[in-house]
């Protein structure tokens, strides 16, 4: 018996959900099923997705593997899904205009002042300013994890510009070109509103001072980021440009995209580059990706910047422990999803905890991502866990720690039939004039046999993943 | 004291640029220290139009503004001028409207960042106060600046760091102010890098016209100005204009030109400042 939760499989009894997919796989040929797989390939080379892997070398337009077998939610299990991700977009967004404002969960001791103020990603240039609705994360990715029924965990939360919602339309795309008749058979909840709702997200976050239809741009750093697609994929199906920082330029109180008809006022910049990046004069001073007086523009209200700079303090691992504690302290609610218990090696106690324990846990940096520089103790050598001991103990506070979760497992298609694999989910709250949750995310599946790590820069692959309607 | 500015920079390109966009920290706020009588920013940039964006107040309590202009652009010049009235409050900034939480000028950047020198320098300081207050510590580490470099114009250039400077042994207030940031920060003292104007000499000529110095943050008291290359706190002799975590982030004019593509283009910058004091 196998101690992680099957998605599918309650014992030898298929659950609900999936008896539909259950069925379709064990009737699927492998010579159909070799066929689809290479047609899904064809079509995810045709539309051009491709992921970049950095720091690997190789092909860097690689596809991300696509696995056919979805990953299925009951409209029970969405609900409390949606309920739990949209209450942490709300508490996580009150801390953000809470930090750069007065600081009263700072005053009131339920965060300690150093985490929050100390933070690299905590921008001095971002106090004081209110950006509209006093939205400053417009885009939340939440990472979860599920090793239960009943049992789902935040792993952790993404403010600034969670890629990776374009597989989450295009995987869709692709299965239901190719199973028509699995959406036939099934009801399942649509996700294909995304772009619209996004876009919607963005007009109604617009500066006071815009007084007709918004103007809105996607903000890339170019084509040589591993997004690249993302953005302009996200650009195609809002209807608005995708420009580069040399496309725009500041002028008295507003910023405008060159066209060929004109300077053209842009009022709303989905940003896809780093704070570092933004503008030359208020940040790094030798970067030109971004726009020279940005800042400027838009801490006089002059255009809306989305996520608003400094949004990433509230994401950082270290901050991570405090969500729960935010959604009391500013929604007076109890948190719906759980957090990870976590480690914070910054502190004495919790370090010489880790340090005992490093065979089982998995240890990460606090501002990294993408899965790198992490540790997975059970999976790990004595030497790879001797070399994070000197790591931890060189740089205590740039590592927590967490216990190794069981991650759920949902059938996957391997070489020689279907298999359980483990899995994540990321969803994507947007939040504007409302807070809305498109019933899907981005599921993430370790193809290697036993892997826990799910990145698709560590060899994950991605399925669609369905909601059943209600 | 009454004190008049005049503060005129010029930017010559050459070849001309096609586009040019500034930020502004060129406007004094108002505090215990010093009421603004009057004070006016004028640019110039020939026969191409400037484009002035509104000035607001960022969190820092710092006005800023953007001046940007489009064409081809030879010479361009930010005039200053302004009446500042100042009385000396020991180097203690209060009722400056500033929101920013202390705790984020621990940062070091890399202009402040302390090397081995500089840690143990700050150490070795502050070891001898046994259990002083924060204030006491600053006063320390100020003059530790002091002894520590000799003010030597020619010997740093605008991005030496504190780490090269402190090995140089030699600097102008810039480097000064860069050292004591970075041994404050290194010692769990909050310290930002400060710039303004400074009244030096009876003629109202004399060097270092245009200033800077370095704040450090004591509990209970506020932020507090060291002027490490002047060996005292600020006082009716100083303007505070703006802050930032180092001398690029609290730049008075922070901008980039744009030329054309594939040519260098040579920027002269000349400054003339004059700080004099009135007659009552």
């Amino acid at each position: 018996m196998s101690q992680y939760f099957n998605e599918m499989f309650d014992g030898a009894s298929v659950r609900p959900p999936y008896s539909t997919l259950e069925h379709w796989a064990r009737e699927m040929s492998a010579d159909l099923r070799s066929l689809k797989q290479s047609e899904a390939e064809a079509l995810f080379r045709r539309i051009g997705i491709t992921f970049a892997v950095y720091g690997e070398g190789g092909d860097p337009d690689r596809l991300i593997p696509f696995d056919m077998f979805p990953r299925v939610f009951s409209a029970g299990e969405w609900r409390k899904l949606e309920a739990g991700v949209k209450q942490r977009a709300r508490a996580l967004n009150a801390f953000l205009a809470d930090v750069y404002g007065r600081g009263e969960i700072v005053k009131a001791g339920r965060i300690p002042a150093h985490l929050v103020y100390k933070n690299a990603a905590y921008e001095k240039a971002a106090v004081g300013f209110m950006p509209p609705l006093g939205v400053f994360s417009h885009i939340v990715g939440i990472d979860l994890v599920r090793t239960g029924p009943e049992d789902f965990f935040v792993l952790e939360d993404n403010c600034r510009t969670p890629s990776g919602v374009s597989y989450m339309l295009e995987n869709r795309e692709i299965m239901m070109r190719m199973f028509p008749h699995l959406f036939q058979e099934s009801r399942i909840a649509p996700v294909e509103a995304y772009p619209n709702l996004l876009k919607r997200t963005f007009a109604s976050v617009a500066p006071q001072k815009c007084d007709r239809d918004p103007t809105i741009v996607i903000l890339t750093p170019g084509h040589f980021n591993s997004a690249y697609y993302e953005h302009s994929f996200l650009a195609d199906m809002m209807g608005v440009e995708l420009v580069e920082g040399q496309d725009l330029f500041v002028s008295g109180d507003f910023c405008y995209m060159r066209t060929t008809e004109g300077p053209k006022k842009v009022d709303v910049i989905y940003r896809r580059l780093d704070d570092d990046f933004i503008d030359p004069l208020c940040f790094r001073p030798d970067s030109m990706l971004g726009v020279p007086g940005l800042m400027n523009v838009y801490r006089s209200g002059g255009v809306t910047i989305c996520s608003a700079p400094g949004a990433g303090v509230a994401d950082d691992k270290a901050i991570y422990t405090y969500v729960p504690e935010m959604v009391r302290f500013y929604l007076g609610e109890e948190p719906i999803l759980a957090n990870v218990p976590t480690w914070q090696c910054a502190k004495a106690d919790d370090c010489k905890y880790v340090l005992e324990n490093l065979k089982d846990l998995v240890v990460k940096e606090v501002h990294g991502s993408g899965g790198y520089g992490m540790l997975v103790g059970p999976k790990s050598t004595k030497e790879e866990i001797e070399i994070f001991r000197h790591k931890i103990e060189d740089r205590p506070d740039n590592y927590i720690a967490q216990p190794t979760l069981a991650l759920s497992t949902c059938p996957t298609f391997v070489e020689d039939g279907v298999a359980p694999r483990h899995v994540d989910l990321r969803p994507y709250c947007l939040v504007g004039k409302d807070v809305e949750l498109v019933p899907g995310g981005l599921t993430r599946v370790a193809l290697t046999e036993g892997s826990l790590v799910v990145n698709s820069s560590q060899g994950g692959g991605v399925k669609d993943t369905w909601v059943m309607a209600e | 004291m009454k004190l008049q500015v005049r503060h005129k920079t010029t930017y010559r390109f050459d070849p001309p640029t096609r586009s040019m966009v500034q930020s502004l920290r060129l406007t004094p706020s108002a505090f215990e220290g010093q009421q603004i009588n009057a004070w006016d920013i004028t640019c110039d940039a020939g026969d191409c139009p400037v484009e002035t964006g509104s000035s607001f107040t960022e969190g820092a309590g710092d006005h800023i503004m953007t001046v940007s202009v489009r064409g081809e652009v030879t010479e361009f010049t930010v005039t200053v001028t302004g009446e500042v009235e100042t009385s000396d409050c020991s180097g203690v900034v209060k009722g400056l409207r500033d929101k920013v939480p202390p705790l984020a000028y621990l940062r070091q950047t890399t202009a402040s960042w302390p090397n081995a020198v500089l840690k143990d320098l700050a150490r070795d300081t502050l070891i001898d106060l046994g259990t002083a207050g924060v204030l006491q510590q600053a006063h320390a580490l100020s003059k530790a600046t002091s002894d520590a470099l000799d003010f030597l114009p020619g010997e740093t250039e605008a991005s030496t760091s504190a780490a090269e400077a402190i090995g140089i042994g030699k600097g102008v207030c810039q480097d000064f102010t860069h050292v004591l940031i970075g041994m404050a920060r290194a010692s769990d003292i909050p310290a930002r890098y400060v710039t303004g104007y400074l009244l030096s000499g009876s003629d109202g000529s004399a060097h270092e016209a245009s200033h800077a110095w370095a704040e450090l943050y004591v509990a209970g008291l506020g932020w507090v100005g060291f002027d490490a290359a002047n060996e005292c706190c600020p006082d009716e002799r100083y303007i505070r204009l703006g802050s930032g975590f180092d001398a690029i982030d609290a730049a008075p004019i922070r901008g980039i030109s744009v030329g054309e593509v594939d040519q260098e283009m040579l920027e002269e910058l000349l400054v003339d400042v004059a700080v004099t004091q009135m007659q009552q």
